[in-house]
């Protein structure tokens, strides 16, 4: 296996809507997303011959690929569920590549969703364990803002962070997410309304918490000689990488202040799309919280650390501003199906067809991954047109 | 006591020696014989060296606040007549462990980040004992 870089490409996308979804299973809406990228890639389902899923958080399933490719007619000749949290929607996309350069497929479907929103109440066959059942539920911590209130408190101590950069970050996405037709949260919010919205977890408020969806998204992964003369232009990827750290917040040598997945992740993918930070025109960061973006974005570099803070406040992430992020809104305003919506996004604005928030003569994205306690893992992704 | 509602440990192979000494009132950890590290939460072999030689020690139970949360509301329903209450990553002292944990007999207002704490037993079942922590006086 030579160098990866650029010998594939992201040829369909598909996203459900985002939001109150009830008429919609979680399946429904994984066969309705992958029938829209199908469909967008030009192929048939006789076409696709791999296929890669994430099962739902909320109503795990045995096998669940395998329930999919069966409501979608699809026979593949490579399958399996995948999970690294909210790092897992990257890595069905490394991995589609690695498996058509293995020569096991030639054109595989990625696709996460679930009923978040409503589906979590309805009653289910059984539920994931977290991995924190014995040493944490019992003390009445949640998952996960418990998490991550854990780890803004620690960077507010650390580096004076305050409750109004955190909202900066919630602000500039319900404005980005305003501007986008498929956005579940579409109300322009201040930063008065963000210092009065309720607590979820001190400091944590309701507005720095992403949101419960109900929605889905995929994309289709071809060779780049197979995606010349297809029906859309070909999203190039350009680089991946994955990084991990050890899983639970009590580990010792575990920061809340620093996501340590980040740096193997970042160099892997920088080095094989041979690019630095300055080359990146828009990034779709893993936003499963305020905290999560700001700190993020230190650890790739984009700041110094403990200048998220102010780099979010300074209006620099907005798009028009010099480092546009979360141009759909992120998982905080557009939705949450686990960042799946993330690579969706960077294609579009690849494509140019993103409209009032499109980011002028964007070339290269950077999307990111992220998920476990409070960073266990971290996938990084990097696109061209 | 008996009509205790909130979720439990369940005790396992692994974890049983952890549970065994909260209930008599000691914070039992786990310090592996071949490169002396302690390690919590409590597991077969010791992650830094593989060893499988590794003894249950009675450890102070002092420790400090390395971050927290206030519940205003609770993490699920069965907590809802304990708000507002903390919820602390401890750091116990001199044996690089980390725990999560409550810090009670306290208003939420009065805890900080670097906070000195002590353990204390909860039987908060005939079965159940939960290592909840305290400032120290």
């Amino acid at each position: 296996m030579g160098n990866l870089k650029d010998r594939y490409a992201i040829v369909g996308i598909g996203e459900t809507k985002f939001g109150k979804l009830p008429e919609s299973s979680g399946l429904a809406l994984a066969l309705e997303a992958s029938k829209k990228a199908i469909e967008d890639g030009g192929f048939t389902n006789a076409e696709i011959d791999g296929l890669l899923t994430q099962q739902p958080y909320l109503n795990p399933a045995l096998m669940y690929s395998s329930w999919i490719a069966e409501g979608l007619g699809v026979n593949p000749k490579y399958t399996t569920d995948l999970n690294i949290g909210g790092a897992t929607p990257i890595s069905m996309v490394a991995h589609a590549v690695l498996a058509i350069e293995a020569g096991m497929c030639e054109t595989v479907l990625c696709v996460f969703a679930e009923d978040a929103l409503t589906g979590f109440k309805t009653p289910t066959h059984g539920r994931h364990r977290w991995g924190t059942e014995d040493f944490e539920r019992p003390f009445g911590k949640n998952m996960p803002p418990g998490l991550y209130a854990l780890s803004a408190r620690r960077h507010m101590h650390e580096y004076g962070t305050t409750p109004e950069q955190l909202g900066a970050v919630a602000v500039t996405m319900r404005k980005h997410a305003a501007m986008n037709d498929n956005a579940q949260m579409r109300d322009p919010i201040t930063i008065d309304d963000y210092l009065k919205s309720r607590w979820i977890v001190e400091p944590l408020r309701l507005l720095d918490c992403a949101l419960m969806t109900d929605g889905g998204a995929a994309v289709v992964v071809t060779s780049a000689e197979r995606a010349k003369d297809l029906k859309n232009p070909p999203i190039y990827i350009m680089g991946f990488g994955q990084g991990f750290t050890k899983f639970h917040i009590n580990h010792p040598e575990k920061s809340l202040t620093s996501f340590q997945a980040i740096e193997g992740s970042k160099k892997r993918a920088f080095k094989m799309a041979d690019i630095t930070l300055e080359d990146i025109d828009v990034a779709e960061i893993y936003d499963c919280f305020t905290i999560t973006v700001i700190i993020t974005l230190e650890d790739y570099g984009f700041c110094e650390k403990g200048e998220g803070g102010p780099f979010v406040e300074a209006g620099k992430i907005e798009i028009g501003g010099e480092f546009p992020i979360n141009t759909h809104g992120g998982l905080l305003s557009q939705g949450h199906v686990d960042g799946m919506n993330h690579i969706t996004e960077a294609v579009k604005q690849l494509r140019g067809v993103c409209g009032k928030r499109q980011v002028k003569d964007a070339e290269i994205a950077l999307v990111t991954g992220h998920g476990g306690e409070a960073s266990t893992s971290h996938s990084t992704l990097i696109l061209r047109r | 006591m008996v009509d205790y509602k909130r979720p439990l440990p369940i005790p396992n192979k692994d974890t049983k020696e952890f549970w065994d000494g909260c209930k008599n009132h000691e914070l039992r950890i786990q310090k592996c014989q071949n490169c002396v590290r302690y390690r919590f939460e409590p597991s077969f072999i010791c992650p830094w060296c593989m060893s499988l030689n590794t003894e249950w020690v009675k450890v102070s139970g002092k420790g400090s606040v390395n971050s927290f949360a206030v519940y205003r509301q609770p993490s699920e329903p069965a907590f809802a007549d304990m708000v507002p209450y903390v919820v602390a990553l401890i750091e116990l002292e001199g044996i690089g462990v980390r725990m999560i944990s409550n810090v009670i007999d306290c208003q939420p207002e009065e805890v900080k980040i670097g906070m000195k704490v002590e353990v204390v037993f909860d039987d908060v079942t005939e079965k159940v004992t939960l290592p909840k922590f305290r400032a120290v006086a």
